[in-house]
């Protein structure tokens, strides 16, 4: 019988994990959660120290003479900018522009990187490097991940690692060791708060797992499912492949493809850089002529939804995890858009979402309605287009 | 405007007083909140008492902090997190527990262990009791209306509360005016057999107030717990980082963001009264600032009895005001932990950093009898000798309460009455043990009976009396909510009746605190309706 891969920390989260929640992730068994509820994993994201393992993340290491000449090409960024020990997100898109996938590219060497993504690239890669000395290799399965993620995740590192991690700046990665293993830290994370992700060979997995349990236990340390992370990367304003947007790979008809402009990544769009990159000609053109869909934040306004829920004589109900489920966006009676993922923020005490708004609702502080289920019919409560993320603490990038 | 010139001067630097503040610069008015201390937050202050060690010093849960004052006032911007508090843990006395963990089917396989027929009541239990509160609960969001009174406002509110009865079941009304009557006791008896599970559940209904389990009207303080239930996922229920003062801290900083001035050790004197209407303050050091209103969120003994003189009162009122019943019945000790006690029911191996227990409440309350027996002693002005105790260990929610591997704990102790035999304040030359150290001692000694180790935990220790709340925090009596929840004093009647909606007989001066609709528990209603009203009276 063919069962899904286990990761190298499964020995520890399969013993962990009390809700056997198993999540299908690129293949891996990911854990839900590894409470009944998810309270504390959230909470600990947000107060503490969460440890999830990320290592179903699917991973390249590009390397050769040309490794820099073809990111820059398939992605977005300037990647000749780019320092050794630098990290960059990115999307990539096809010729017209449209989103592939996003993932983050690390500059380890000069002529080395890792680009991590959501799914498997190895074929598109390829053939974007015909003629160039350059290898690309995955080695999802060789190399663990951690993303070691909230506010006490600093101070527990330095428990464990050779160097201090004090210096290291956001999107900044070092060459460090933990319990006398090689280990690649790197100040990014999924969550929108303080937090590192530490990539290691396989075979060290269980000892750092061990040796960060063990560092975190007096600052608060919880191994933290895929279940929290959606809540808190949402209140970060983070997208997810599959559920916010659709790759061009599996988008059956046109109006399911996103450019990076429409999911609000302008700003990882160089369009003053060098030379040619995939989906040049019609980046520049929607620059020019403007996007007509735009992901935003929407925050439902809990007094006027509170009052829906009155008439039928209940308090306000809604799922306590982040749902990803497609909510139609009303202006009048115009369907103008959808949220993607909504999530109620425990932190905020807000009701939550990732929408994508046609031109020209999607400016910050329009007036929408967004659908919401009350005793099993479709009511519209009403939201306001914010700017995201909608939570950034101060110590994220200090 | 002068210097000392404001539209409205707030008396009183503790959480309501901040939310009432912050509500009113938010309107665009010239705010000053004038606090006695040399720390802002009232009986909501997180203080190192040990270096190091940060004890959530007085309060020590959020309850009821209204989600629409944390959205209005941004307070997660400010730095507010309520972080969960999962389970009830309560040793009993023949070496066993009883928990209540946040998951619904693990509690109810955990009291099936102890009744098959508790675990099978305890779910319709809590239906009954959800919906009695989910019945009452938009009464606590209404301006009380009085009864007597003509008035257009009055009336609509009247009619608001009537409609909303007469909508209300048959079934739900009857249970409605059972709860208001009965004793938590005679509720529970109703209900459940296990001991430890009635005990635990009657001390919630007699929490700051001078009852015992036993006496009629305890039932309804059981309901008021279940309010912050019913809103489930969207519960403002738990520990605030670092303690209560996180959460005046968090409002703090919202309301100077938003331009409020804070005023630290500016001790009010009087309120300055001019042609019938408060007109401003006078501090104790000679200051004097003149407002065109003047809100406390004092206690209403200090508001009403201190900082006014009574000839501004009606005679009724100020004799309403006298018989206002703010006994104080609790206290507090806080502990710093050089490691975790260890309860001999559920024992942790290693640290404890692990351990599932400490991470929620531990409630020393295995049955009403005893309980019972602690209010008796309190009856005839003596420590509980055998008291009730609500533990947290802070550390164990927010691990920067206290250093790595270190711990604080803090435990809310009942029945510590105000008026005790001796005073708590005795002459030094008597030879007796101080009543401090009496309480301190009854508290650890208890704990010993559950968690031997406890004495080798302890790094220091805070013991707060009631007659310390009062010093410190400034509560008249050391009662924790400003008065005491009972049926007489709640609703319409808190304070007193017919001044239930924020105003008082003098013209300009309004009062919003926990001694005022809808109560206390860290709530800050008060404070914002107060705000709202004296927005509308357009000052």
């Amino acid at each position: 019988m063919f069962n899904l891969k286990t990761t190298p920390f499964h020995e520890r989260t399969s013993a962990l994990c009390q809700p056997q929640n198993w999540r299908k992730w690129a293949g891996y068994f990911a854990a839900g959660s590894y409470e009944h509820t998810l309270d504390r994993e959230y909470w600990a994201i947000r107060n503490a120290a969460a440890l999830i393992d990320v290592s179903p993340l699917i991973k390249y290491i590009i390397t050769g003479k040309d490794a820099a000449a073809l990111l820059h090409r398939v992605t977005t960024r300037d990647i000749y900018k780019m320092k050794i020990g630098q990290v960059a997100y990115t999307g990539w898109c096809d010729e017209e522009g449209k989103m592939i996938d996003d993932g983050t590219v690390s500059r380890l060497e000069d002529a080395t990187f890792r680009l991590t993504a959501a799914e498997p690239n190895l074929r598109w890669l390829t053939m974007n490097a015909v003629g160039m000395d350059v290898s690309i290799t995955e080695v999802t399965d060789d190399v663990a991940a951690l993303s070691f993620q909230g506010p006490n995740t600093r101070k527990v590192l330095n428990k464990v690692t050779d160097k201090p991690v004090d210096e290291l700046k956001y999107f900044r990665l070092m060459r460090n060791k933990i319990c006398g293993l090689d280990v690649t830290i790197s100040r990014t994370g999924y969550t929108g708060d303080l937090g590192y992700e530490i990539w290691m060979e396989a075979k060290d997995a269980l000892t750092i797992w061990d040796a960060l349990m063990e560092a975190g236990a007096d600052y608060g340390i919880a191994p933290v499912g895929i279940l929290a992370m959606d809540m808190a990367r949402v209140e970060a304003g983070l997208f997810m492949l599959d559920v916010d947007y659709t790759s061009t790979s599996h988008a059956w008809i046109e109006p399911q493809k996103s450019s990076p402009f429409e999911l609000g990544l302008d700003w990882t769009v160089a369009l003053d850089k060098p030379g040619y990159f995939v989906g040049r000609r019609a980046l520049e053109k929607e620059k020019r002529e403007g996007s007509t869909w735009k992901m935003v934040g929407l925050e439902v306004d809990w007094v006027g939804m509170e009052s829906i829920f009155k008439q039928v004589g209940l308090p306000p109900q809604i799922p306590g995890m982040a749902i990803r489920g497609s909510l139609p966006i009303m202006v009048g009676n115009v369907q103008v858009g959808y949220a993607s993922t909504s999530t109620w923020s425990p932190l905020l005490k807000k009701y939550i979402a990732l929408a994508h708004l046609q031109k020209p609702y999607f400016e910050v502080g329009t007036d929408v309605r967004m659908e919401i289920t009350v005793e099993h019919h479709r009511q519209h409560a009403p939201a306001r287009v914010v700017k995201l993320p909608f939570y950034e603490p101060e110590w994220k990038k200090k | 405007m002068t210097a000392n010139q404001y539209d409205a001067i707030i008396i009183g630097g503790g959480h309501n007083g901040l939310v009432a503040g912050a509500y009113l610069a938010r309107a665009g008015k010239k705010v000053v909140v004038l606090e006695r201390r040399h720390i802002a937050g009232g009986a909501a202050v997180t203080e190192e008492i040990f270096p190091g060690y940060k004890f959530t010093e007085f309060s020590y849960v959020v309850s009821l902090l209204r989600p629409e004052i944390i959205r209005d006032l941004e307070l997660p911007r400010h730095g507010l997190k309520i972080l969960p508090l999962p389970s009830t843990f309560t040793p009993m006395e023949n070496g066993d527990y009883l928990a209540a963990w946040d998951d619904h089917d693990l509690t109810r396989r955990e009291l099936y262990r102890h009744s098959p027929k508790d675990a099978e009541a305890y779910d319709e239990y809590a239906r009954v009791m959800a919906r009695a509160a989910k019945a009452i609960k938009p009464i606590i969001n209404l301006i009380p209306p009085d009864p007597s009174s003509l008035s257009l406002r009055d009336l609509l509110g009247l009619l608001k509360v009537g409609q909303y009865a007469a909508g209300l079941k048959e079934k739900e009304l009857y249970a409605i005016a059972k709860l208001a009557t009965q004793s938590s006791a005679d509720l529970l008896e109703e209900w459940f057999e296990t001991d430890a599970l009635k005990g635990t559940k009657a001390a919630s209904g007699i929490i700051g107030t001078f009852l015992g389990p036993r006496s009629p009207g305890t039932a309804y303080v059981l309901l008021h717990h279940y309010m912050g239930e019913i809103d489930g996922a969207f519960r403002a229920w738990g520990f605030a980082k670092n303690g209560s003062g996180g959460v005046s801290g968090s409002i703090l900083s919202s309301a100077k963001a938003l331009g409020v001035e804070i005023r630290l050790n500016a001790s009010v004197k009087q309120v300055i009264v001019k042609n019938g209407s408060a007109v401003g303050v006078a501090l104790d050091n000679g200051d004097e600032l003149q407002s065109k209103v003047v809100m406390s969120a004092a206690d209403p003994k200090r508001t009403f009895l201190q900082f006014v003189e009574p000839k501004y009162f009606p005679d009724d009122f100020v004799t309403a005001l006298q018989n206002f019943r703010t006994r104080g019945s609790s206290g507090k000790v806080n502990i710093a932990l050089s490691k975790l006690p260890n309860f001999t029911a559920l024992p942790f191996k290693g640290n404890g950093a692990d351990s599932i227990l400490h991470r929620g409440a531990v409630s020393i309350s295995p049955s009403i009898d005893y309980i019972e027996r602690a209010y008796d002693d309190a009856k005839y002005g003596h420590i509980s000798k055998r008291p009730y105790l609500d533990m947290i260990f802070p550390s164990m929610i927010d691990p920067d309460m206290a250093p790595p591997g270190q711990h604080v704990m803090s435990c809310f102790v009942q029945y510590a009455p105000y008026d005790i035999e001796g005073g708590w304040d005795p002459s030094p030359g008597s030879g007796q043990a101080h009543p401090r150290d009496q309480l301190g001692e009854a508290v650890i000694s208890t704990i010993e009976e559950y968690a031997p180790n406890i004495r080798e935990c302890i790094v220091g220790m805070q013991v707060i009396s009631p007659k310390d709340i009062e010093r410190i925090a400034g509560i008249t009596g050391g009662n924790i909510f400003h008065g005491e929840l009972l049926l007489h004093q709640i609703f319409f009647m808190r304070p007193t009746p017919q001044w239930a909606d924020f105003r008082t007989p003098l013209k300009g001066y309004y009062f919003g605190a926990s001694g005022a609709h809808p109560g206390g528990g860290v709530m800050g209603a008060a404070g914002m309706l107060a705000a709202k009203e004296i927005l509308k009276d357009g000052m």
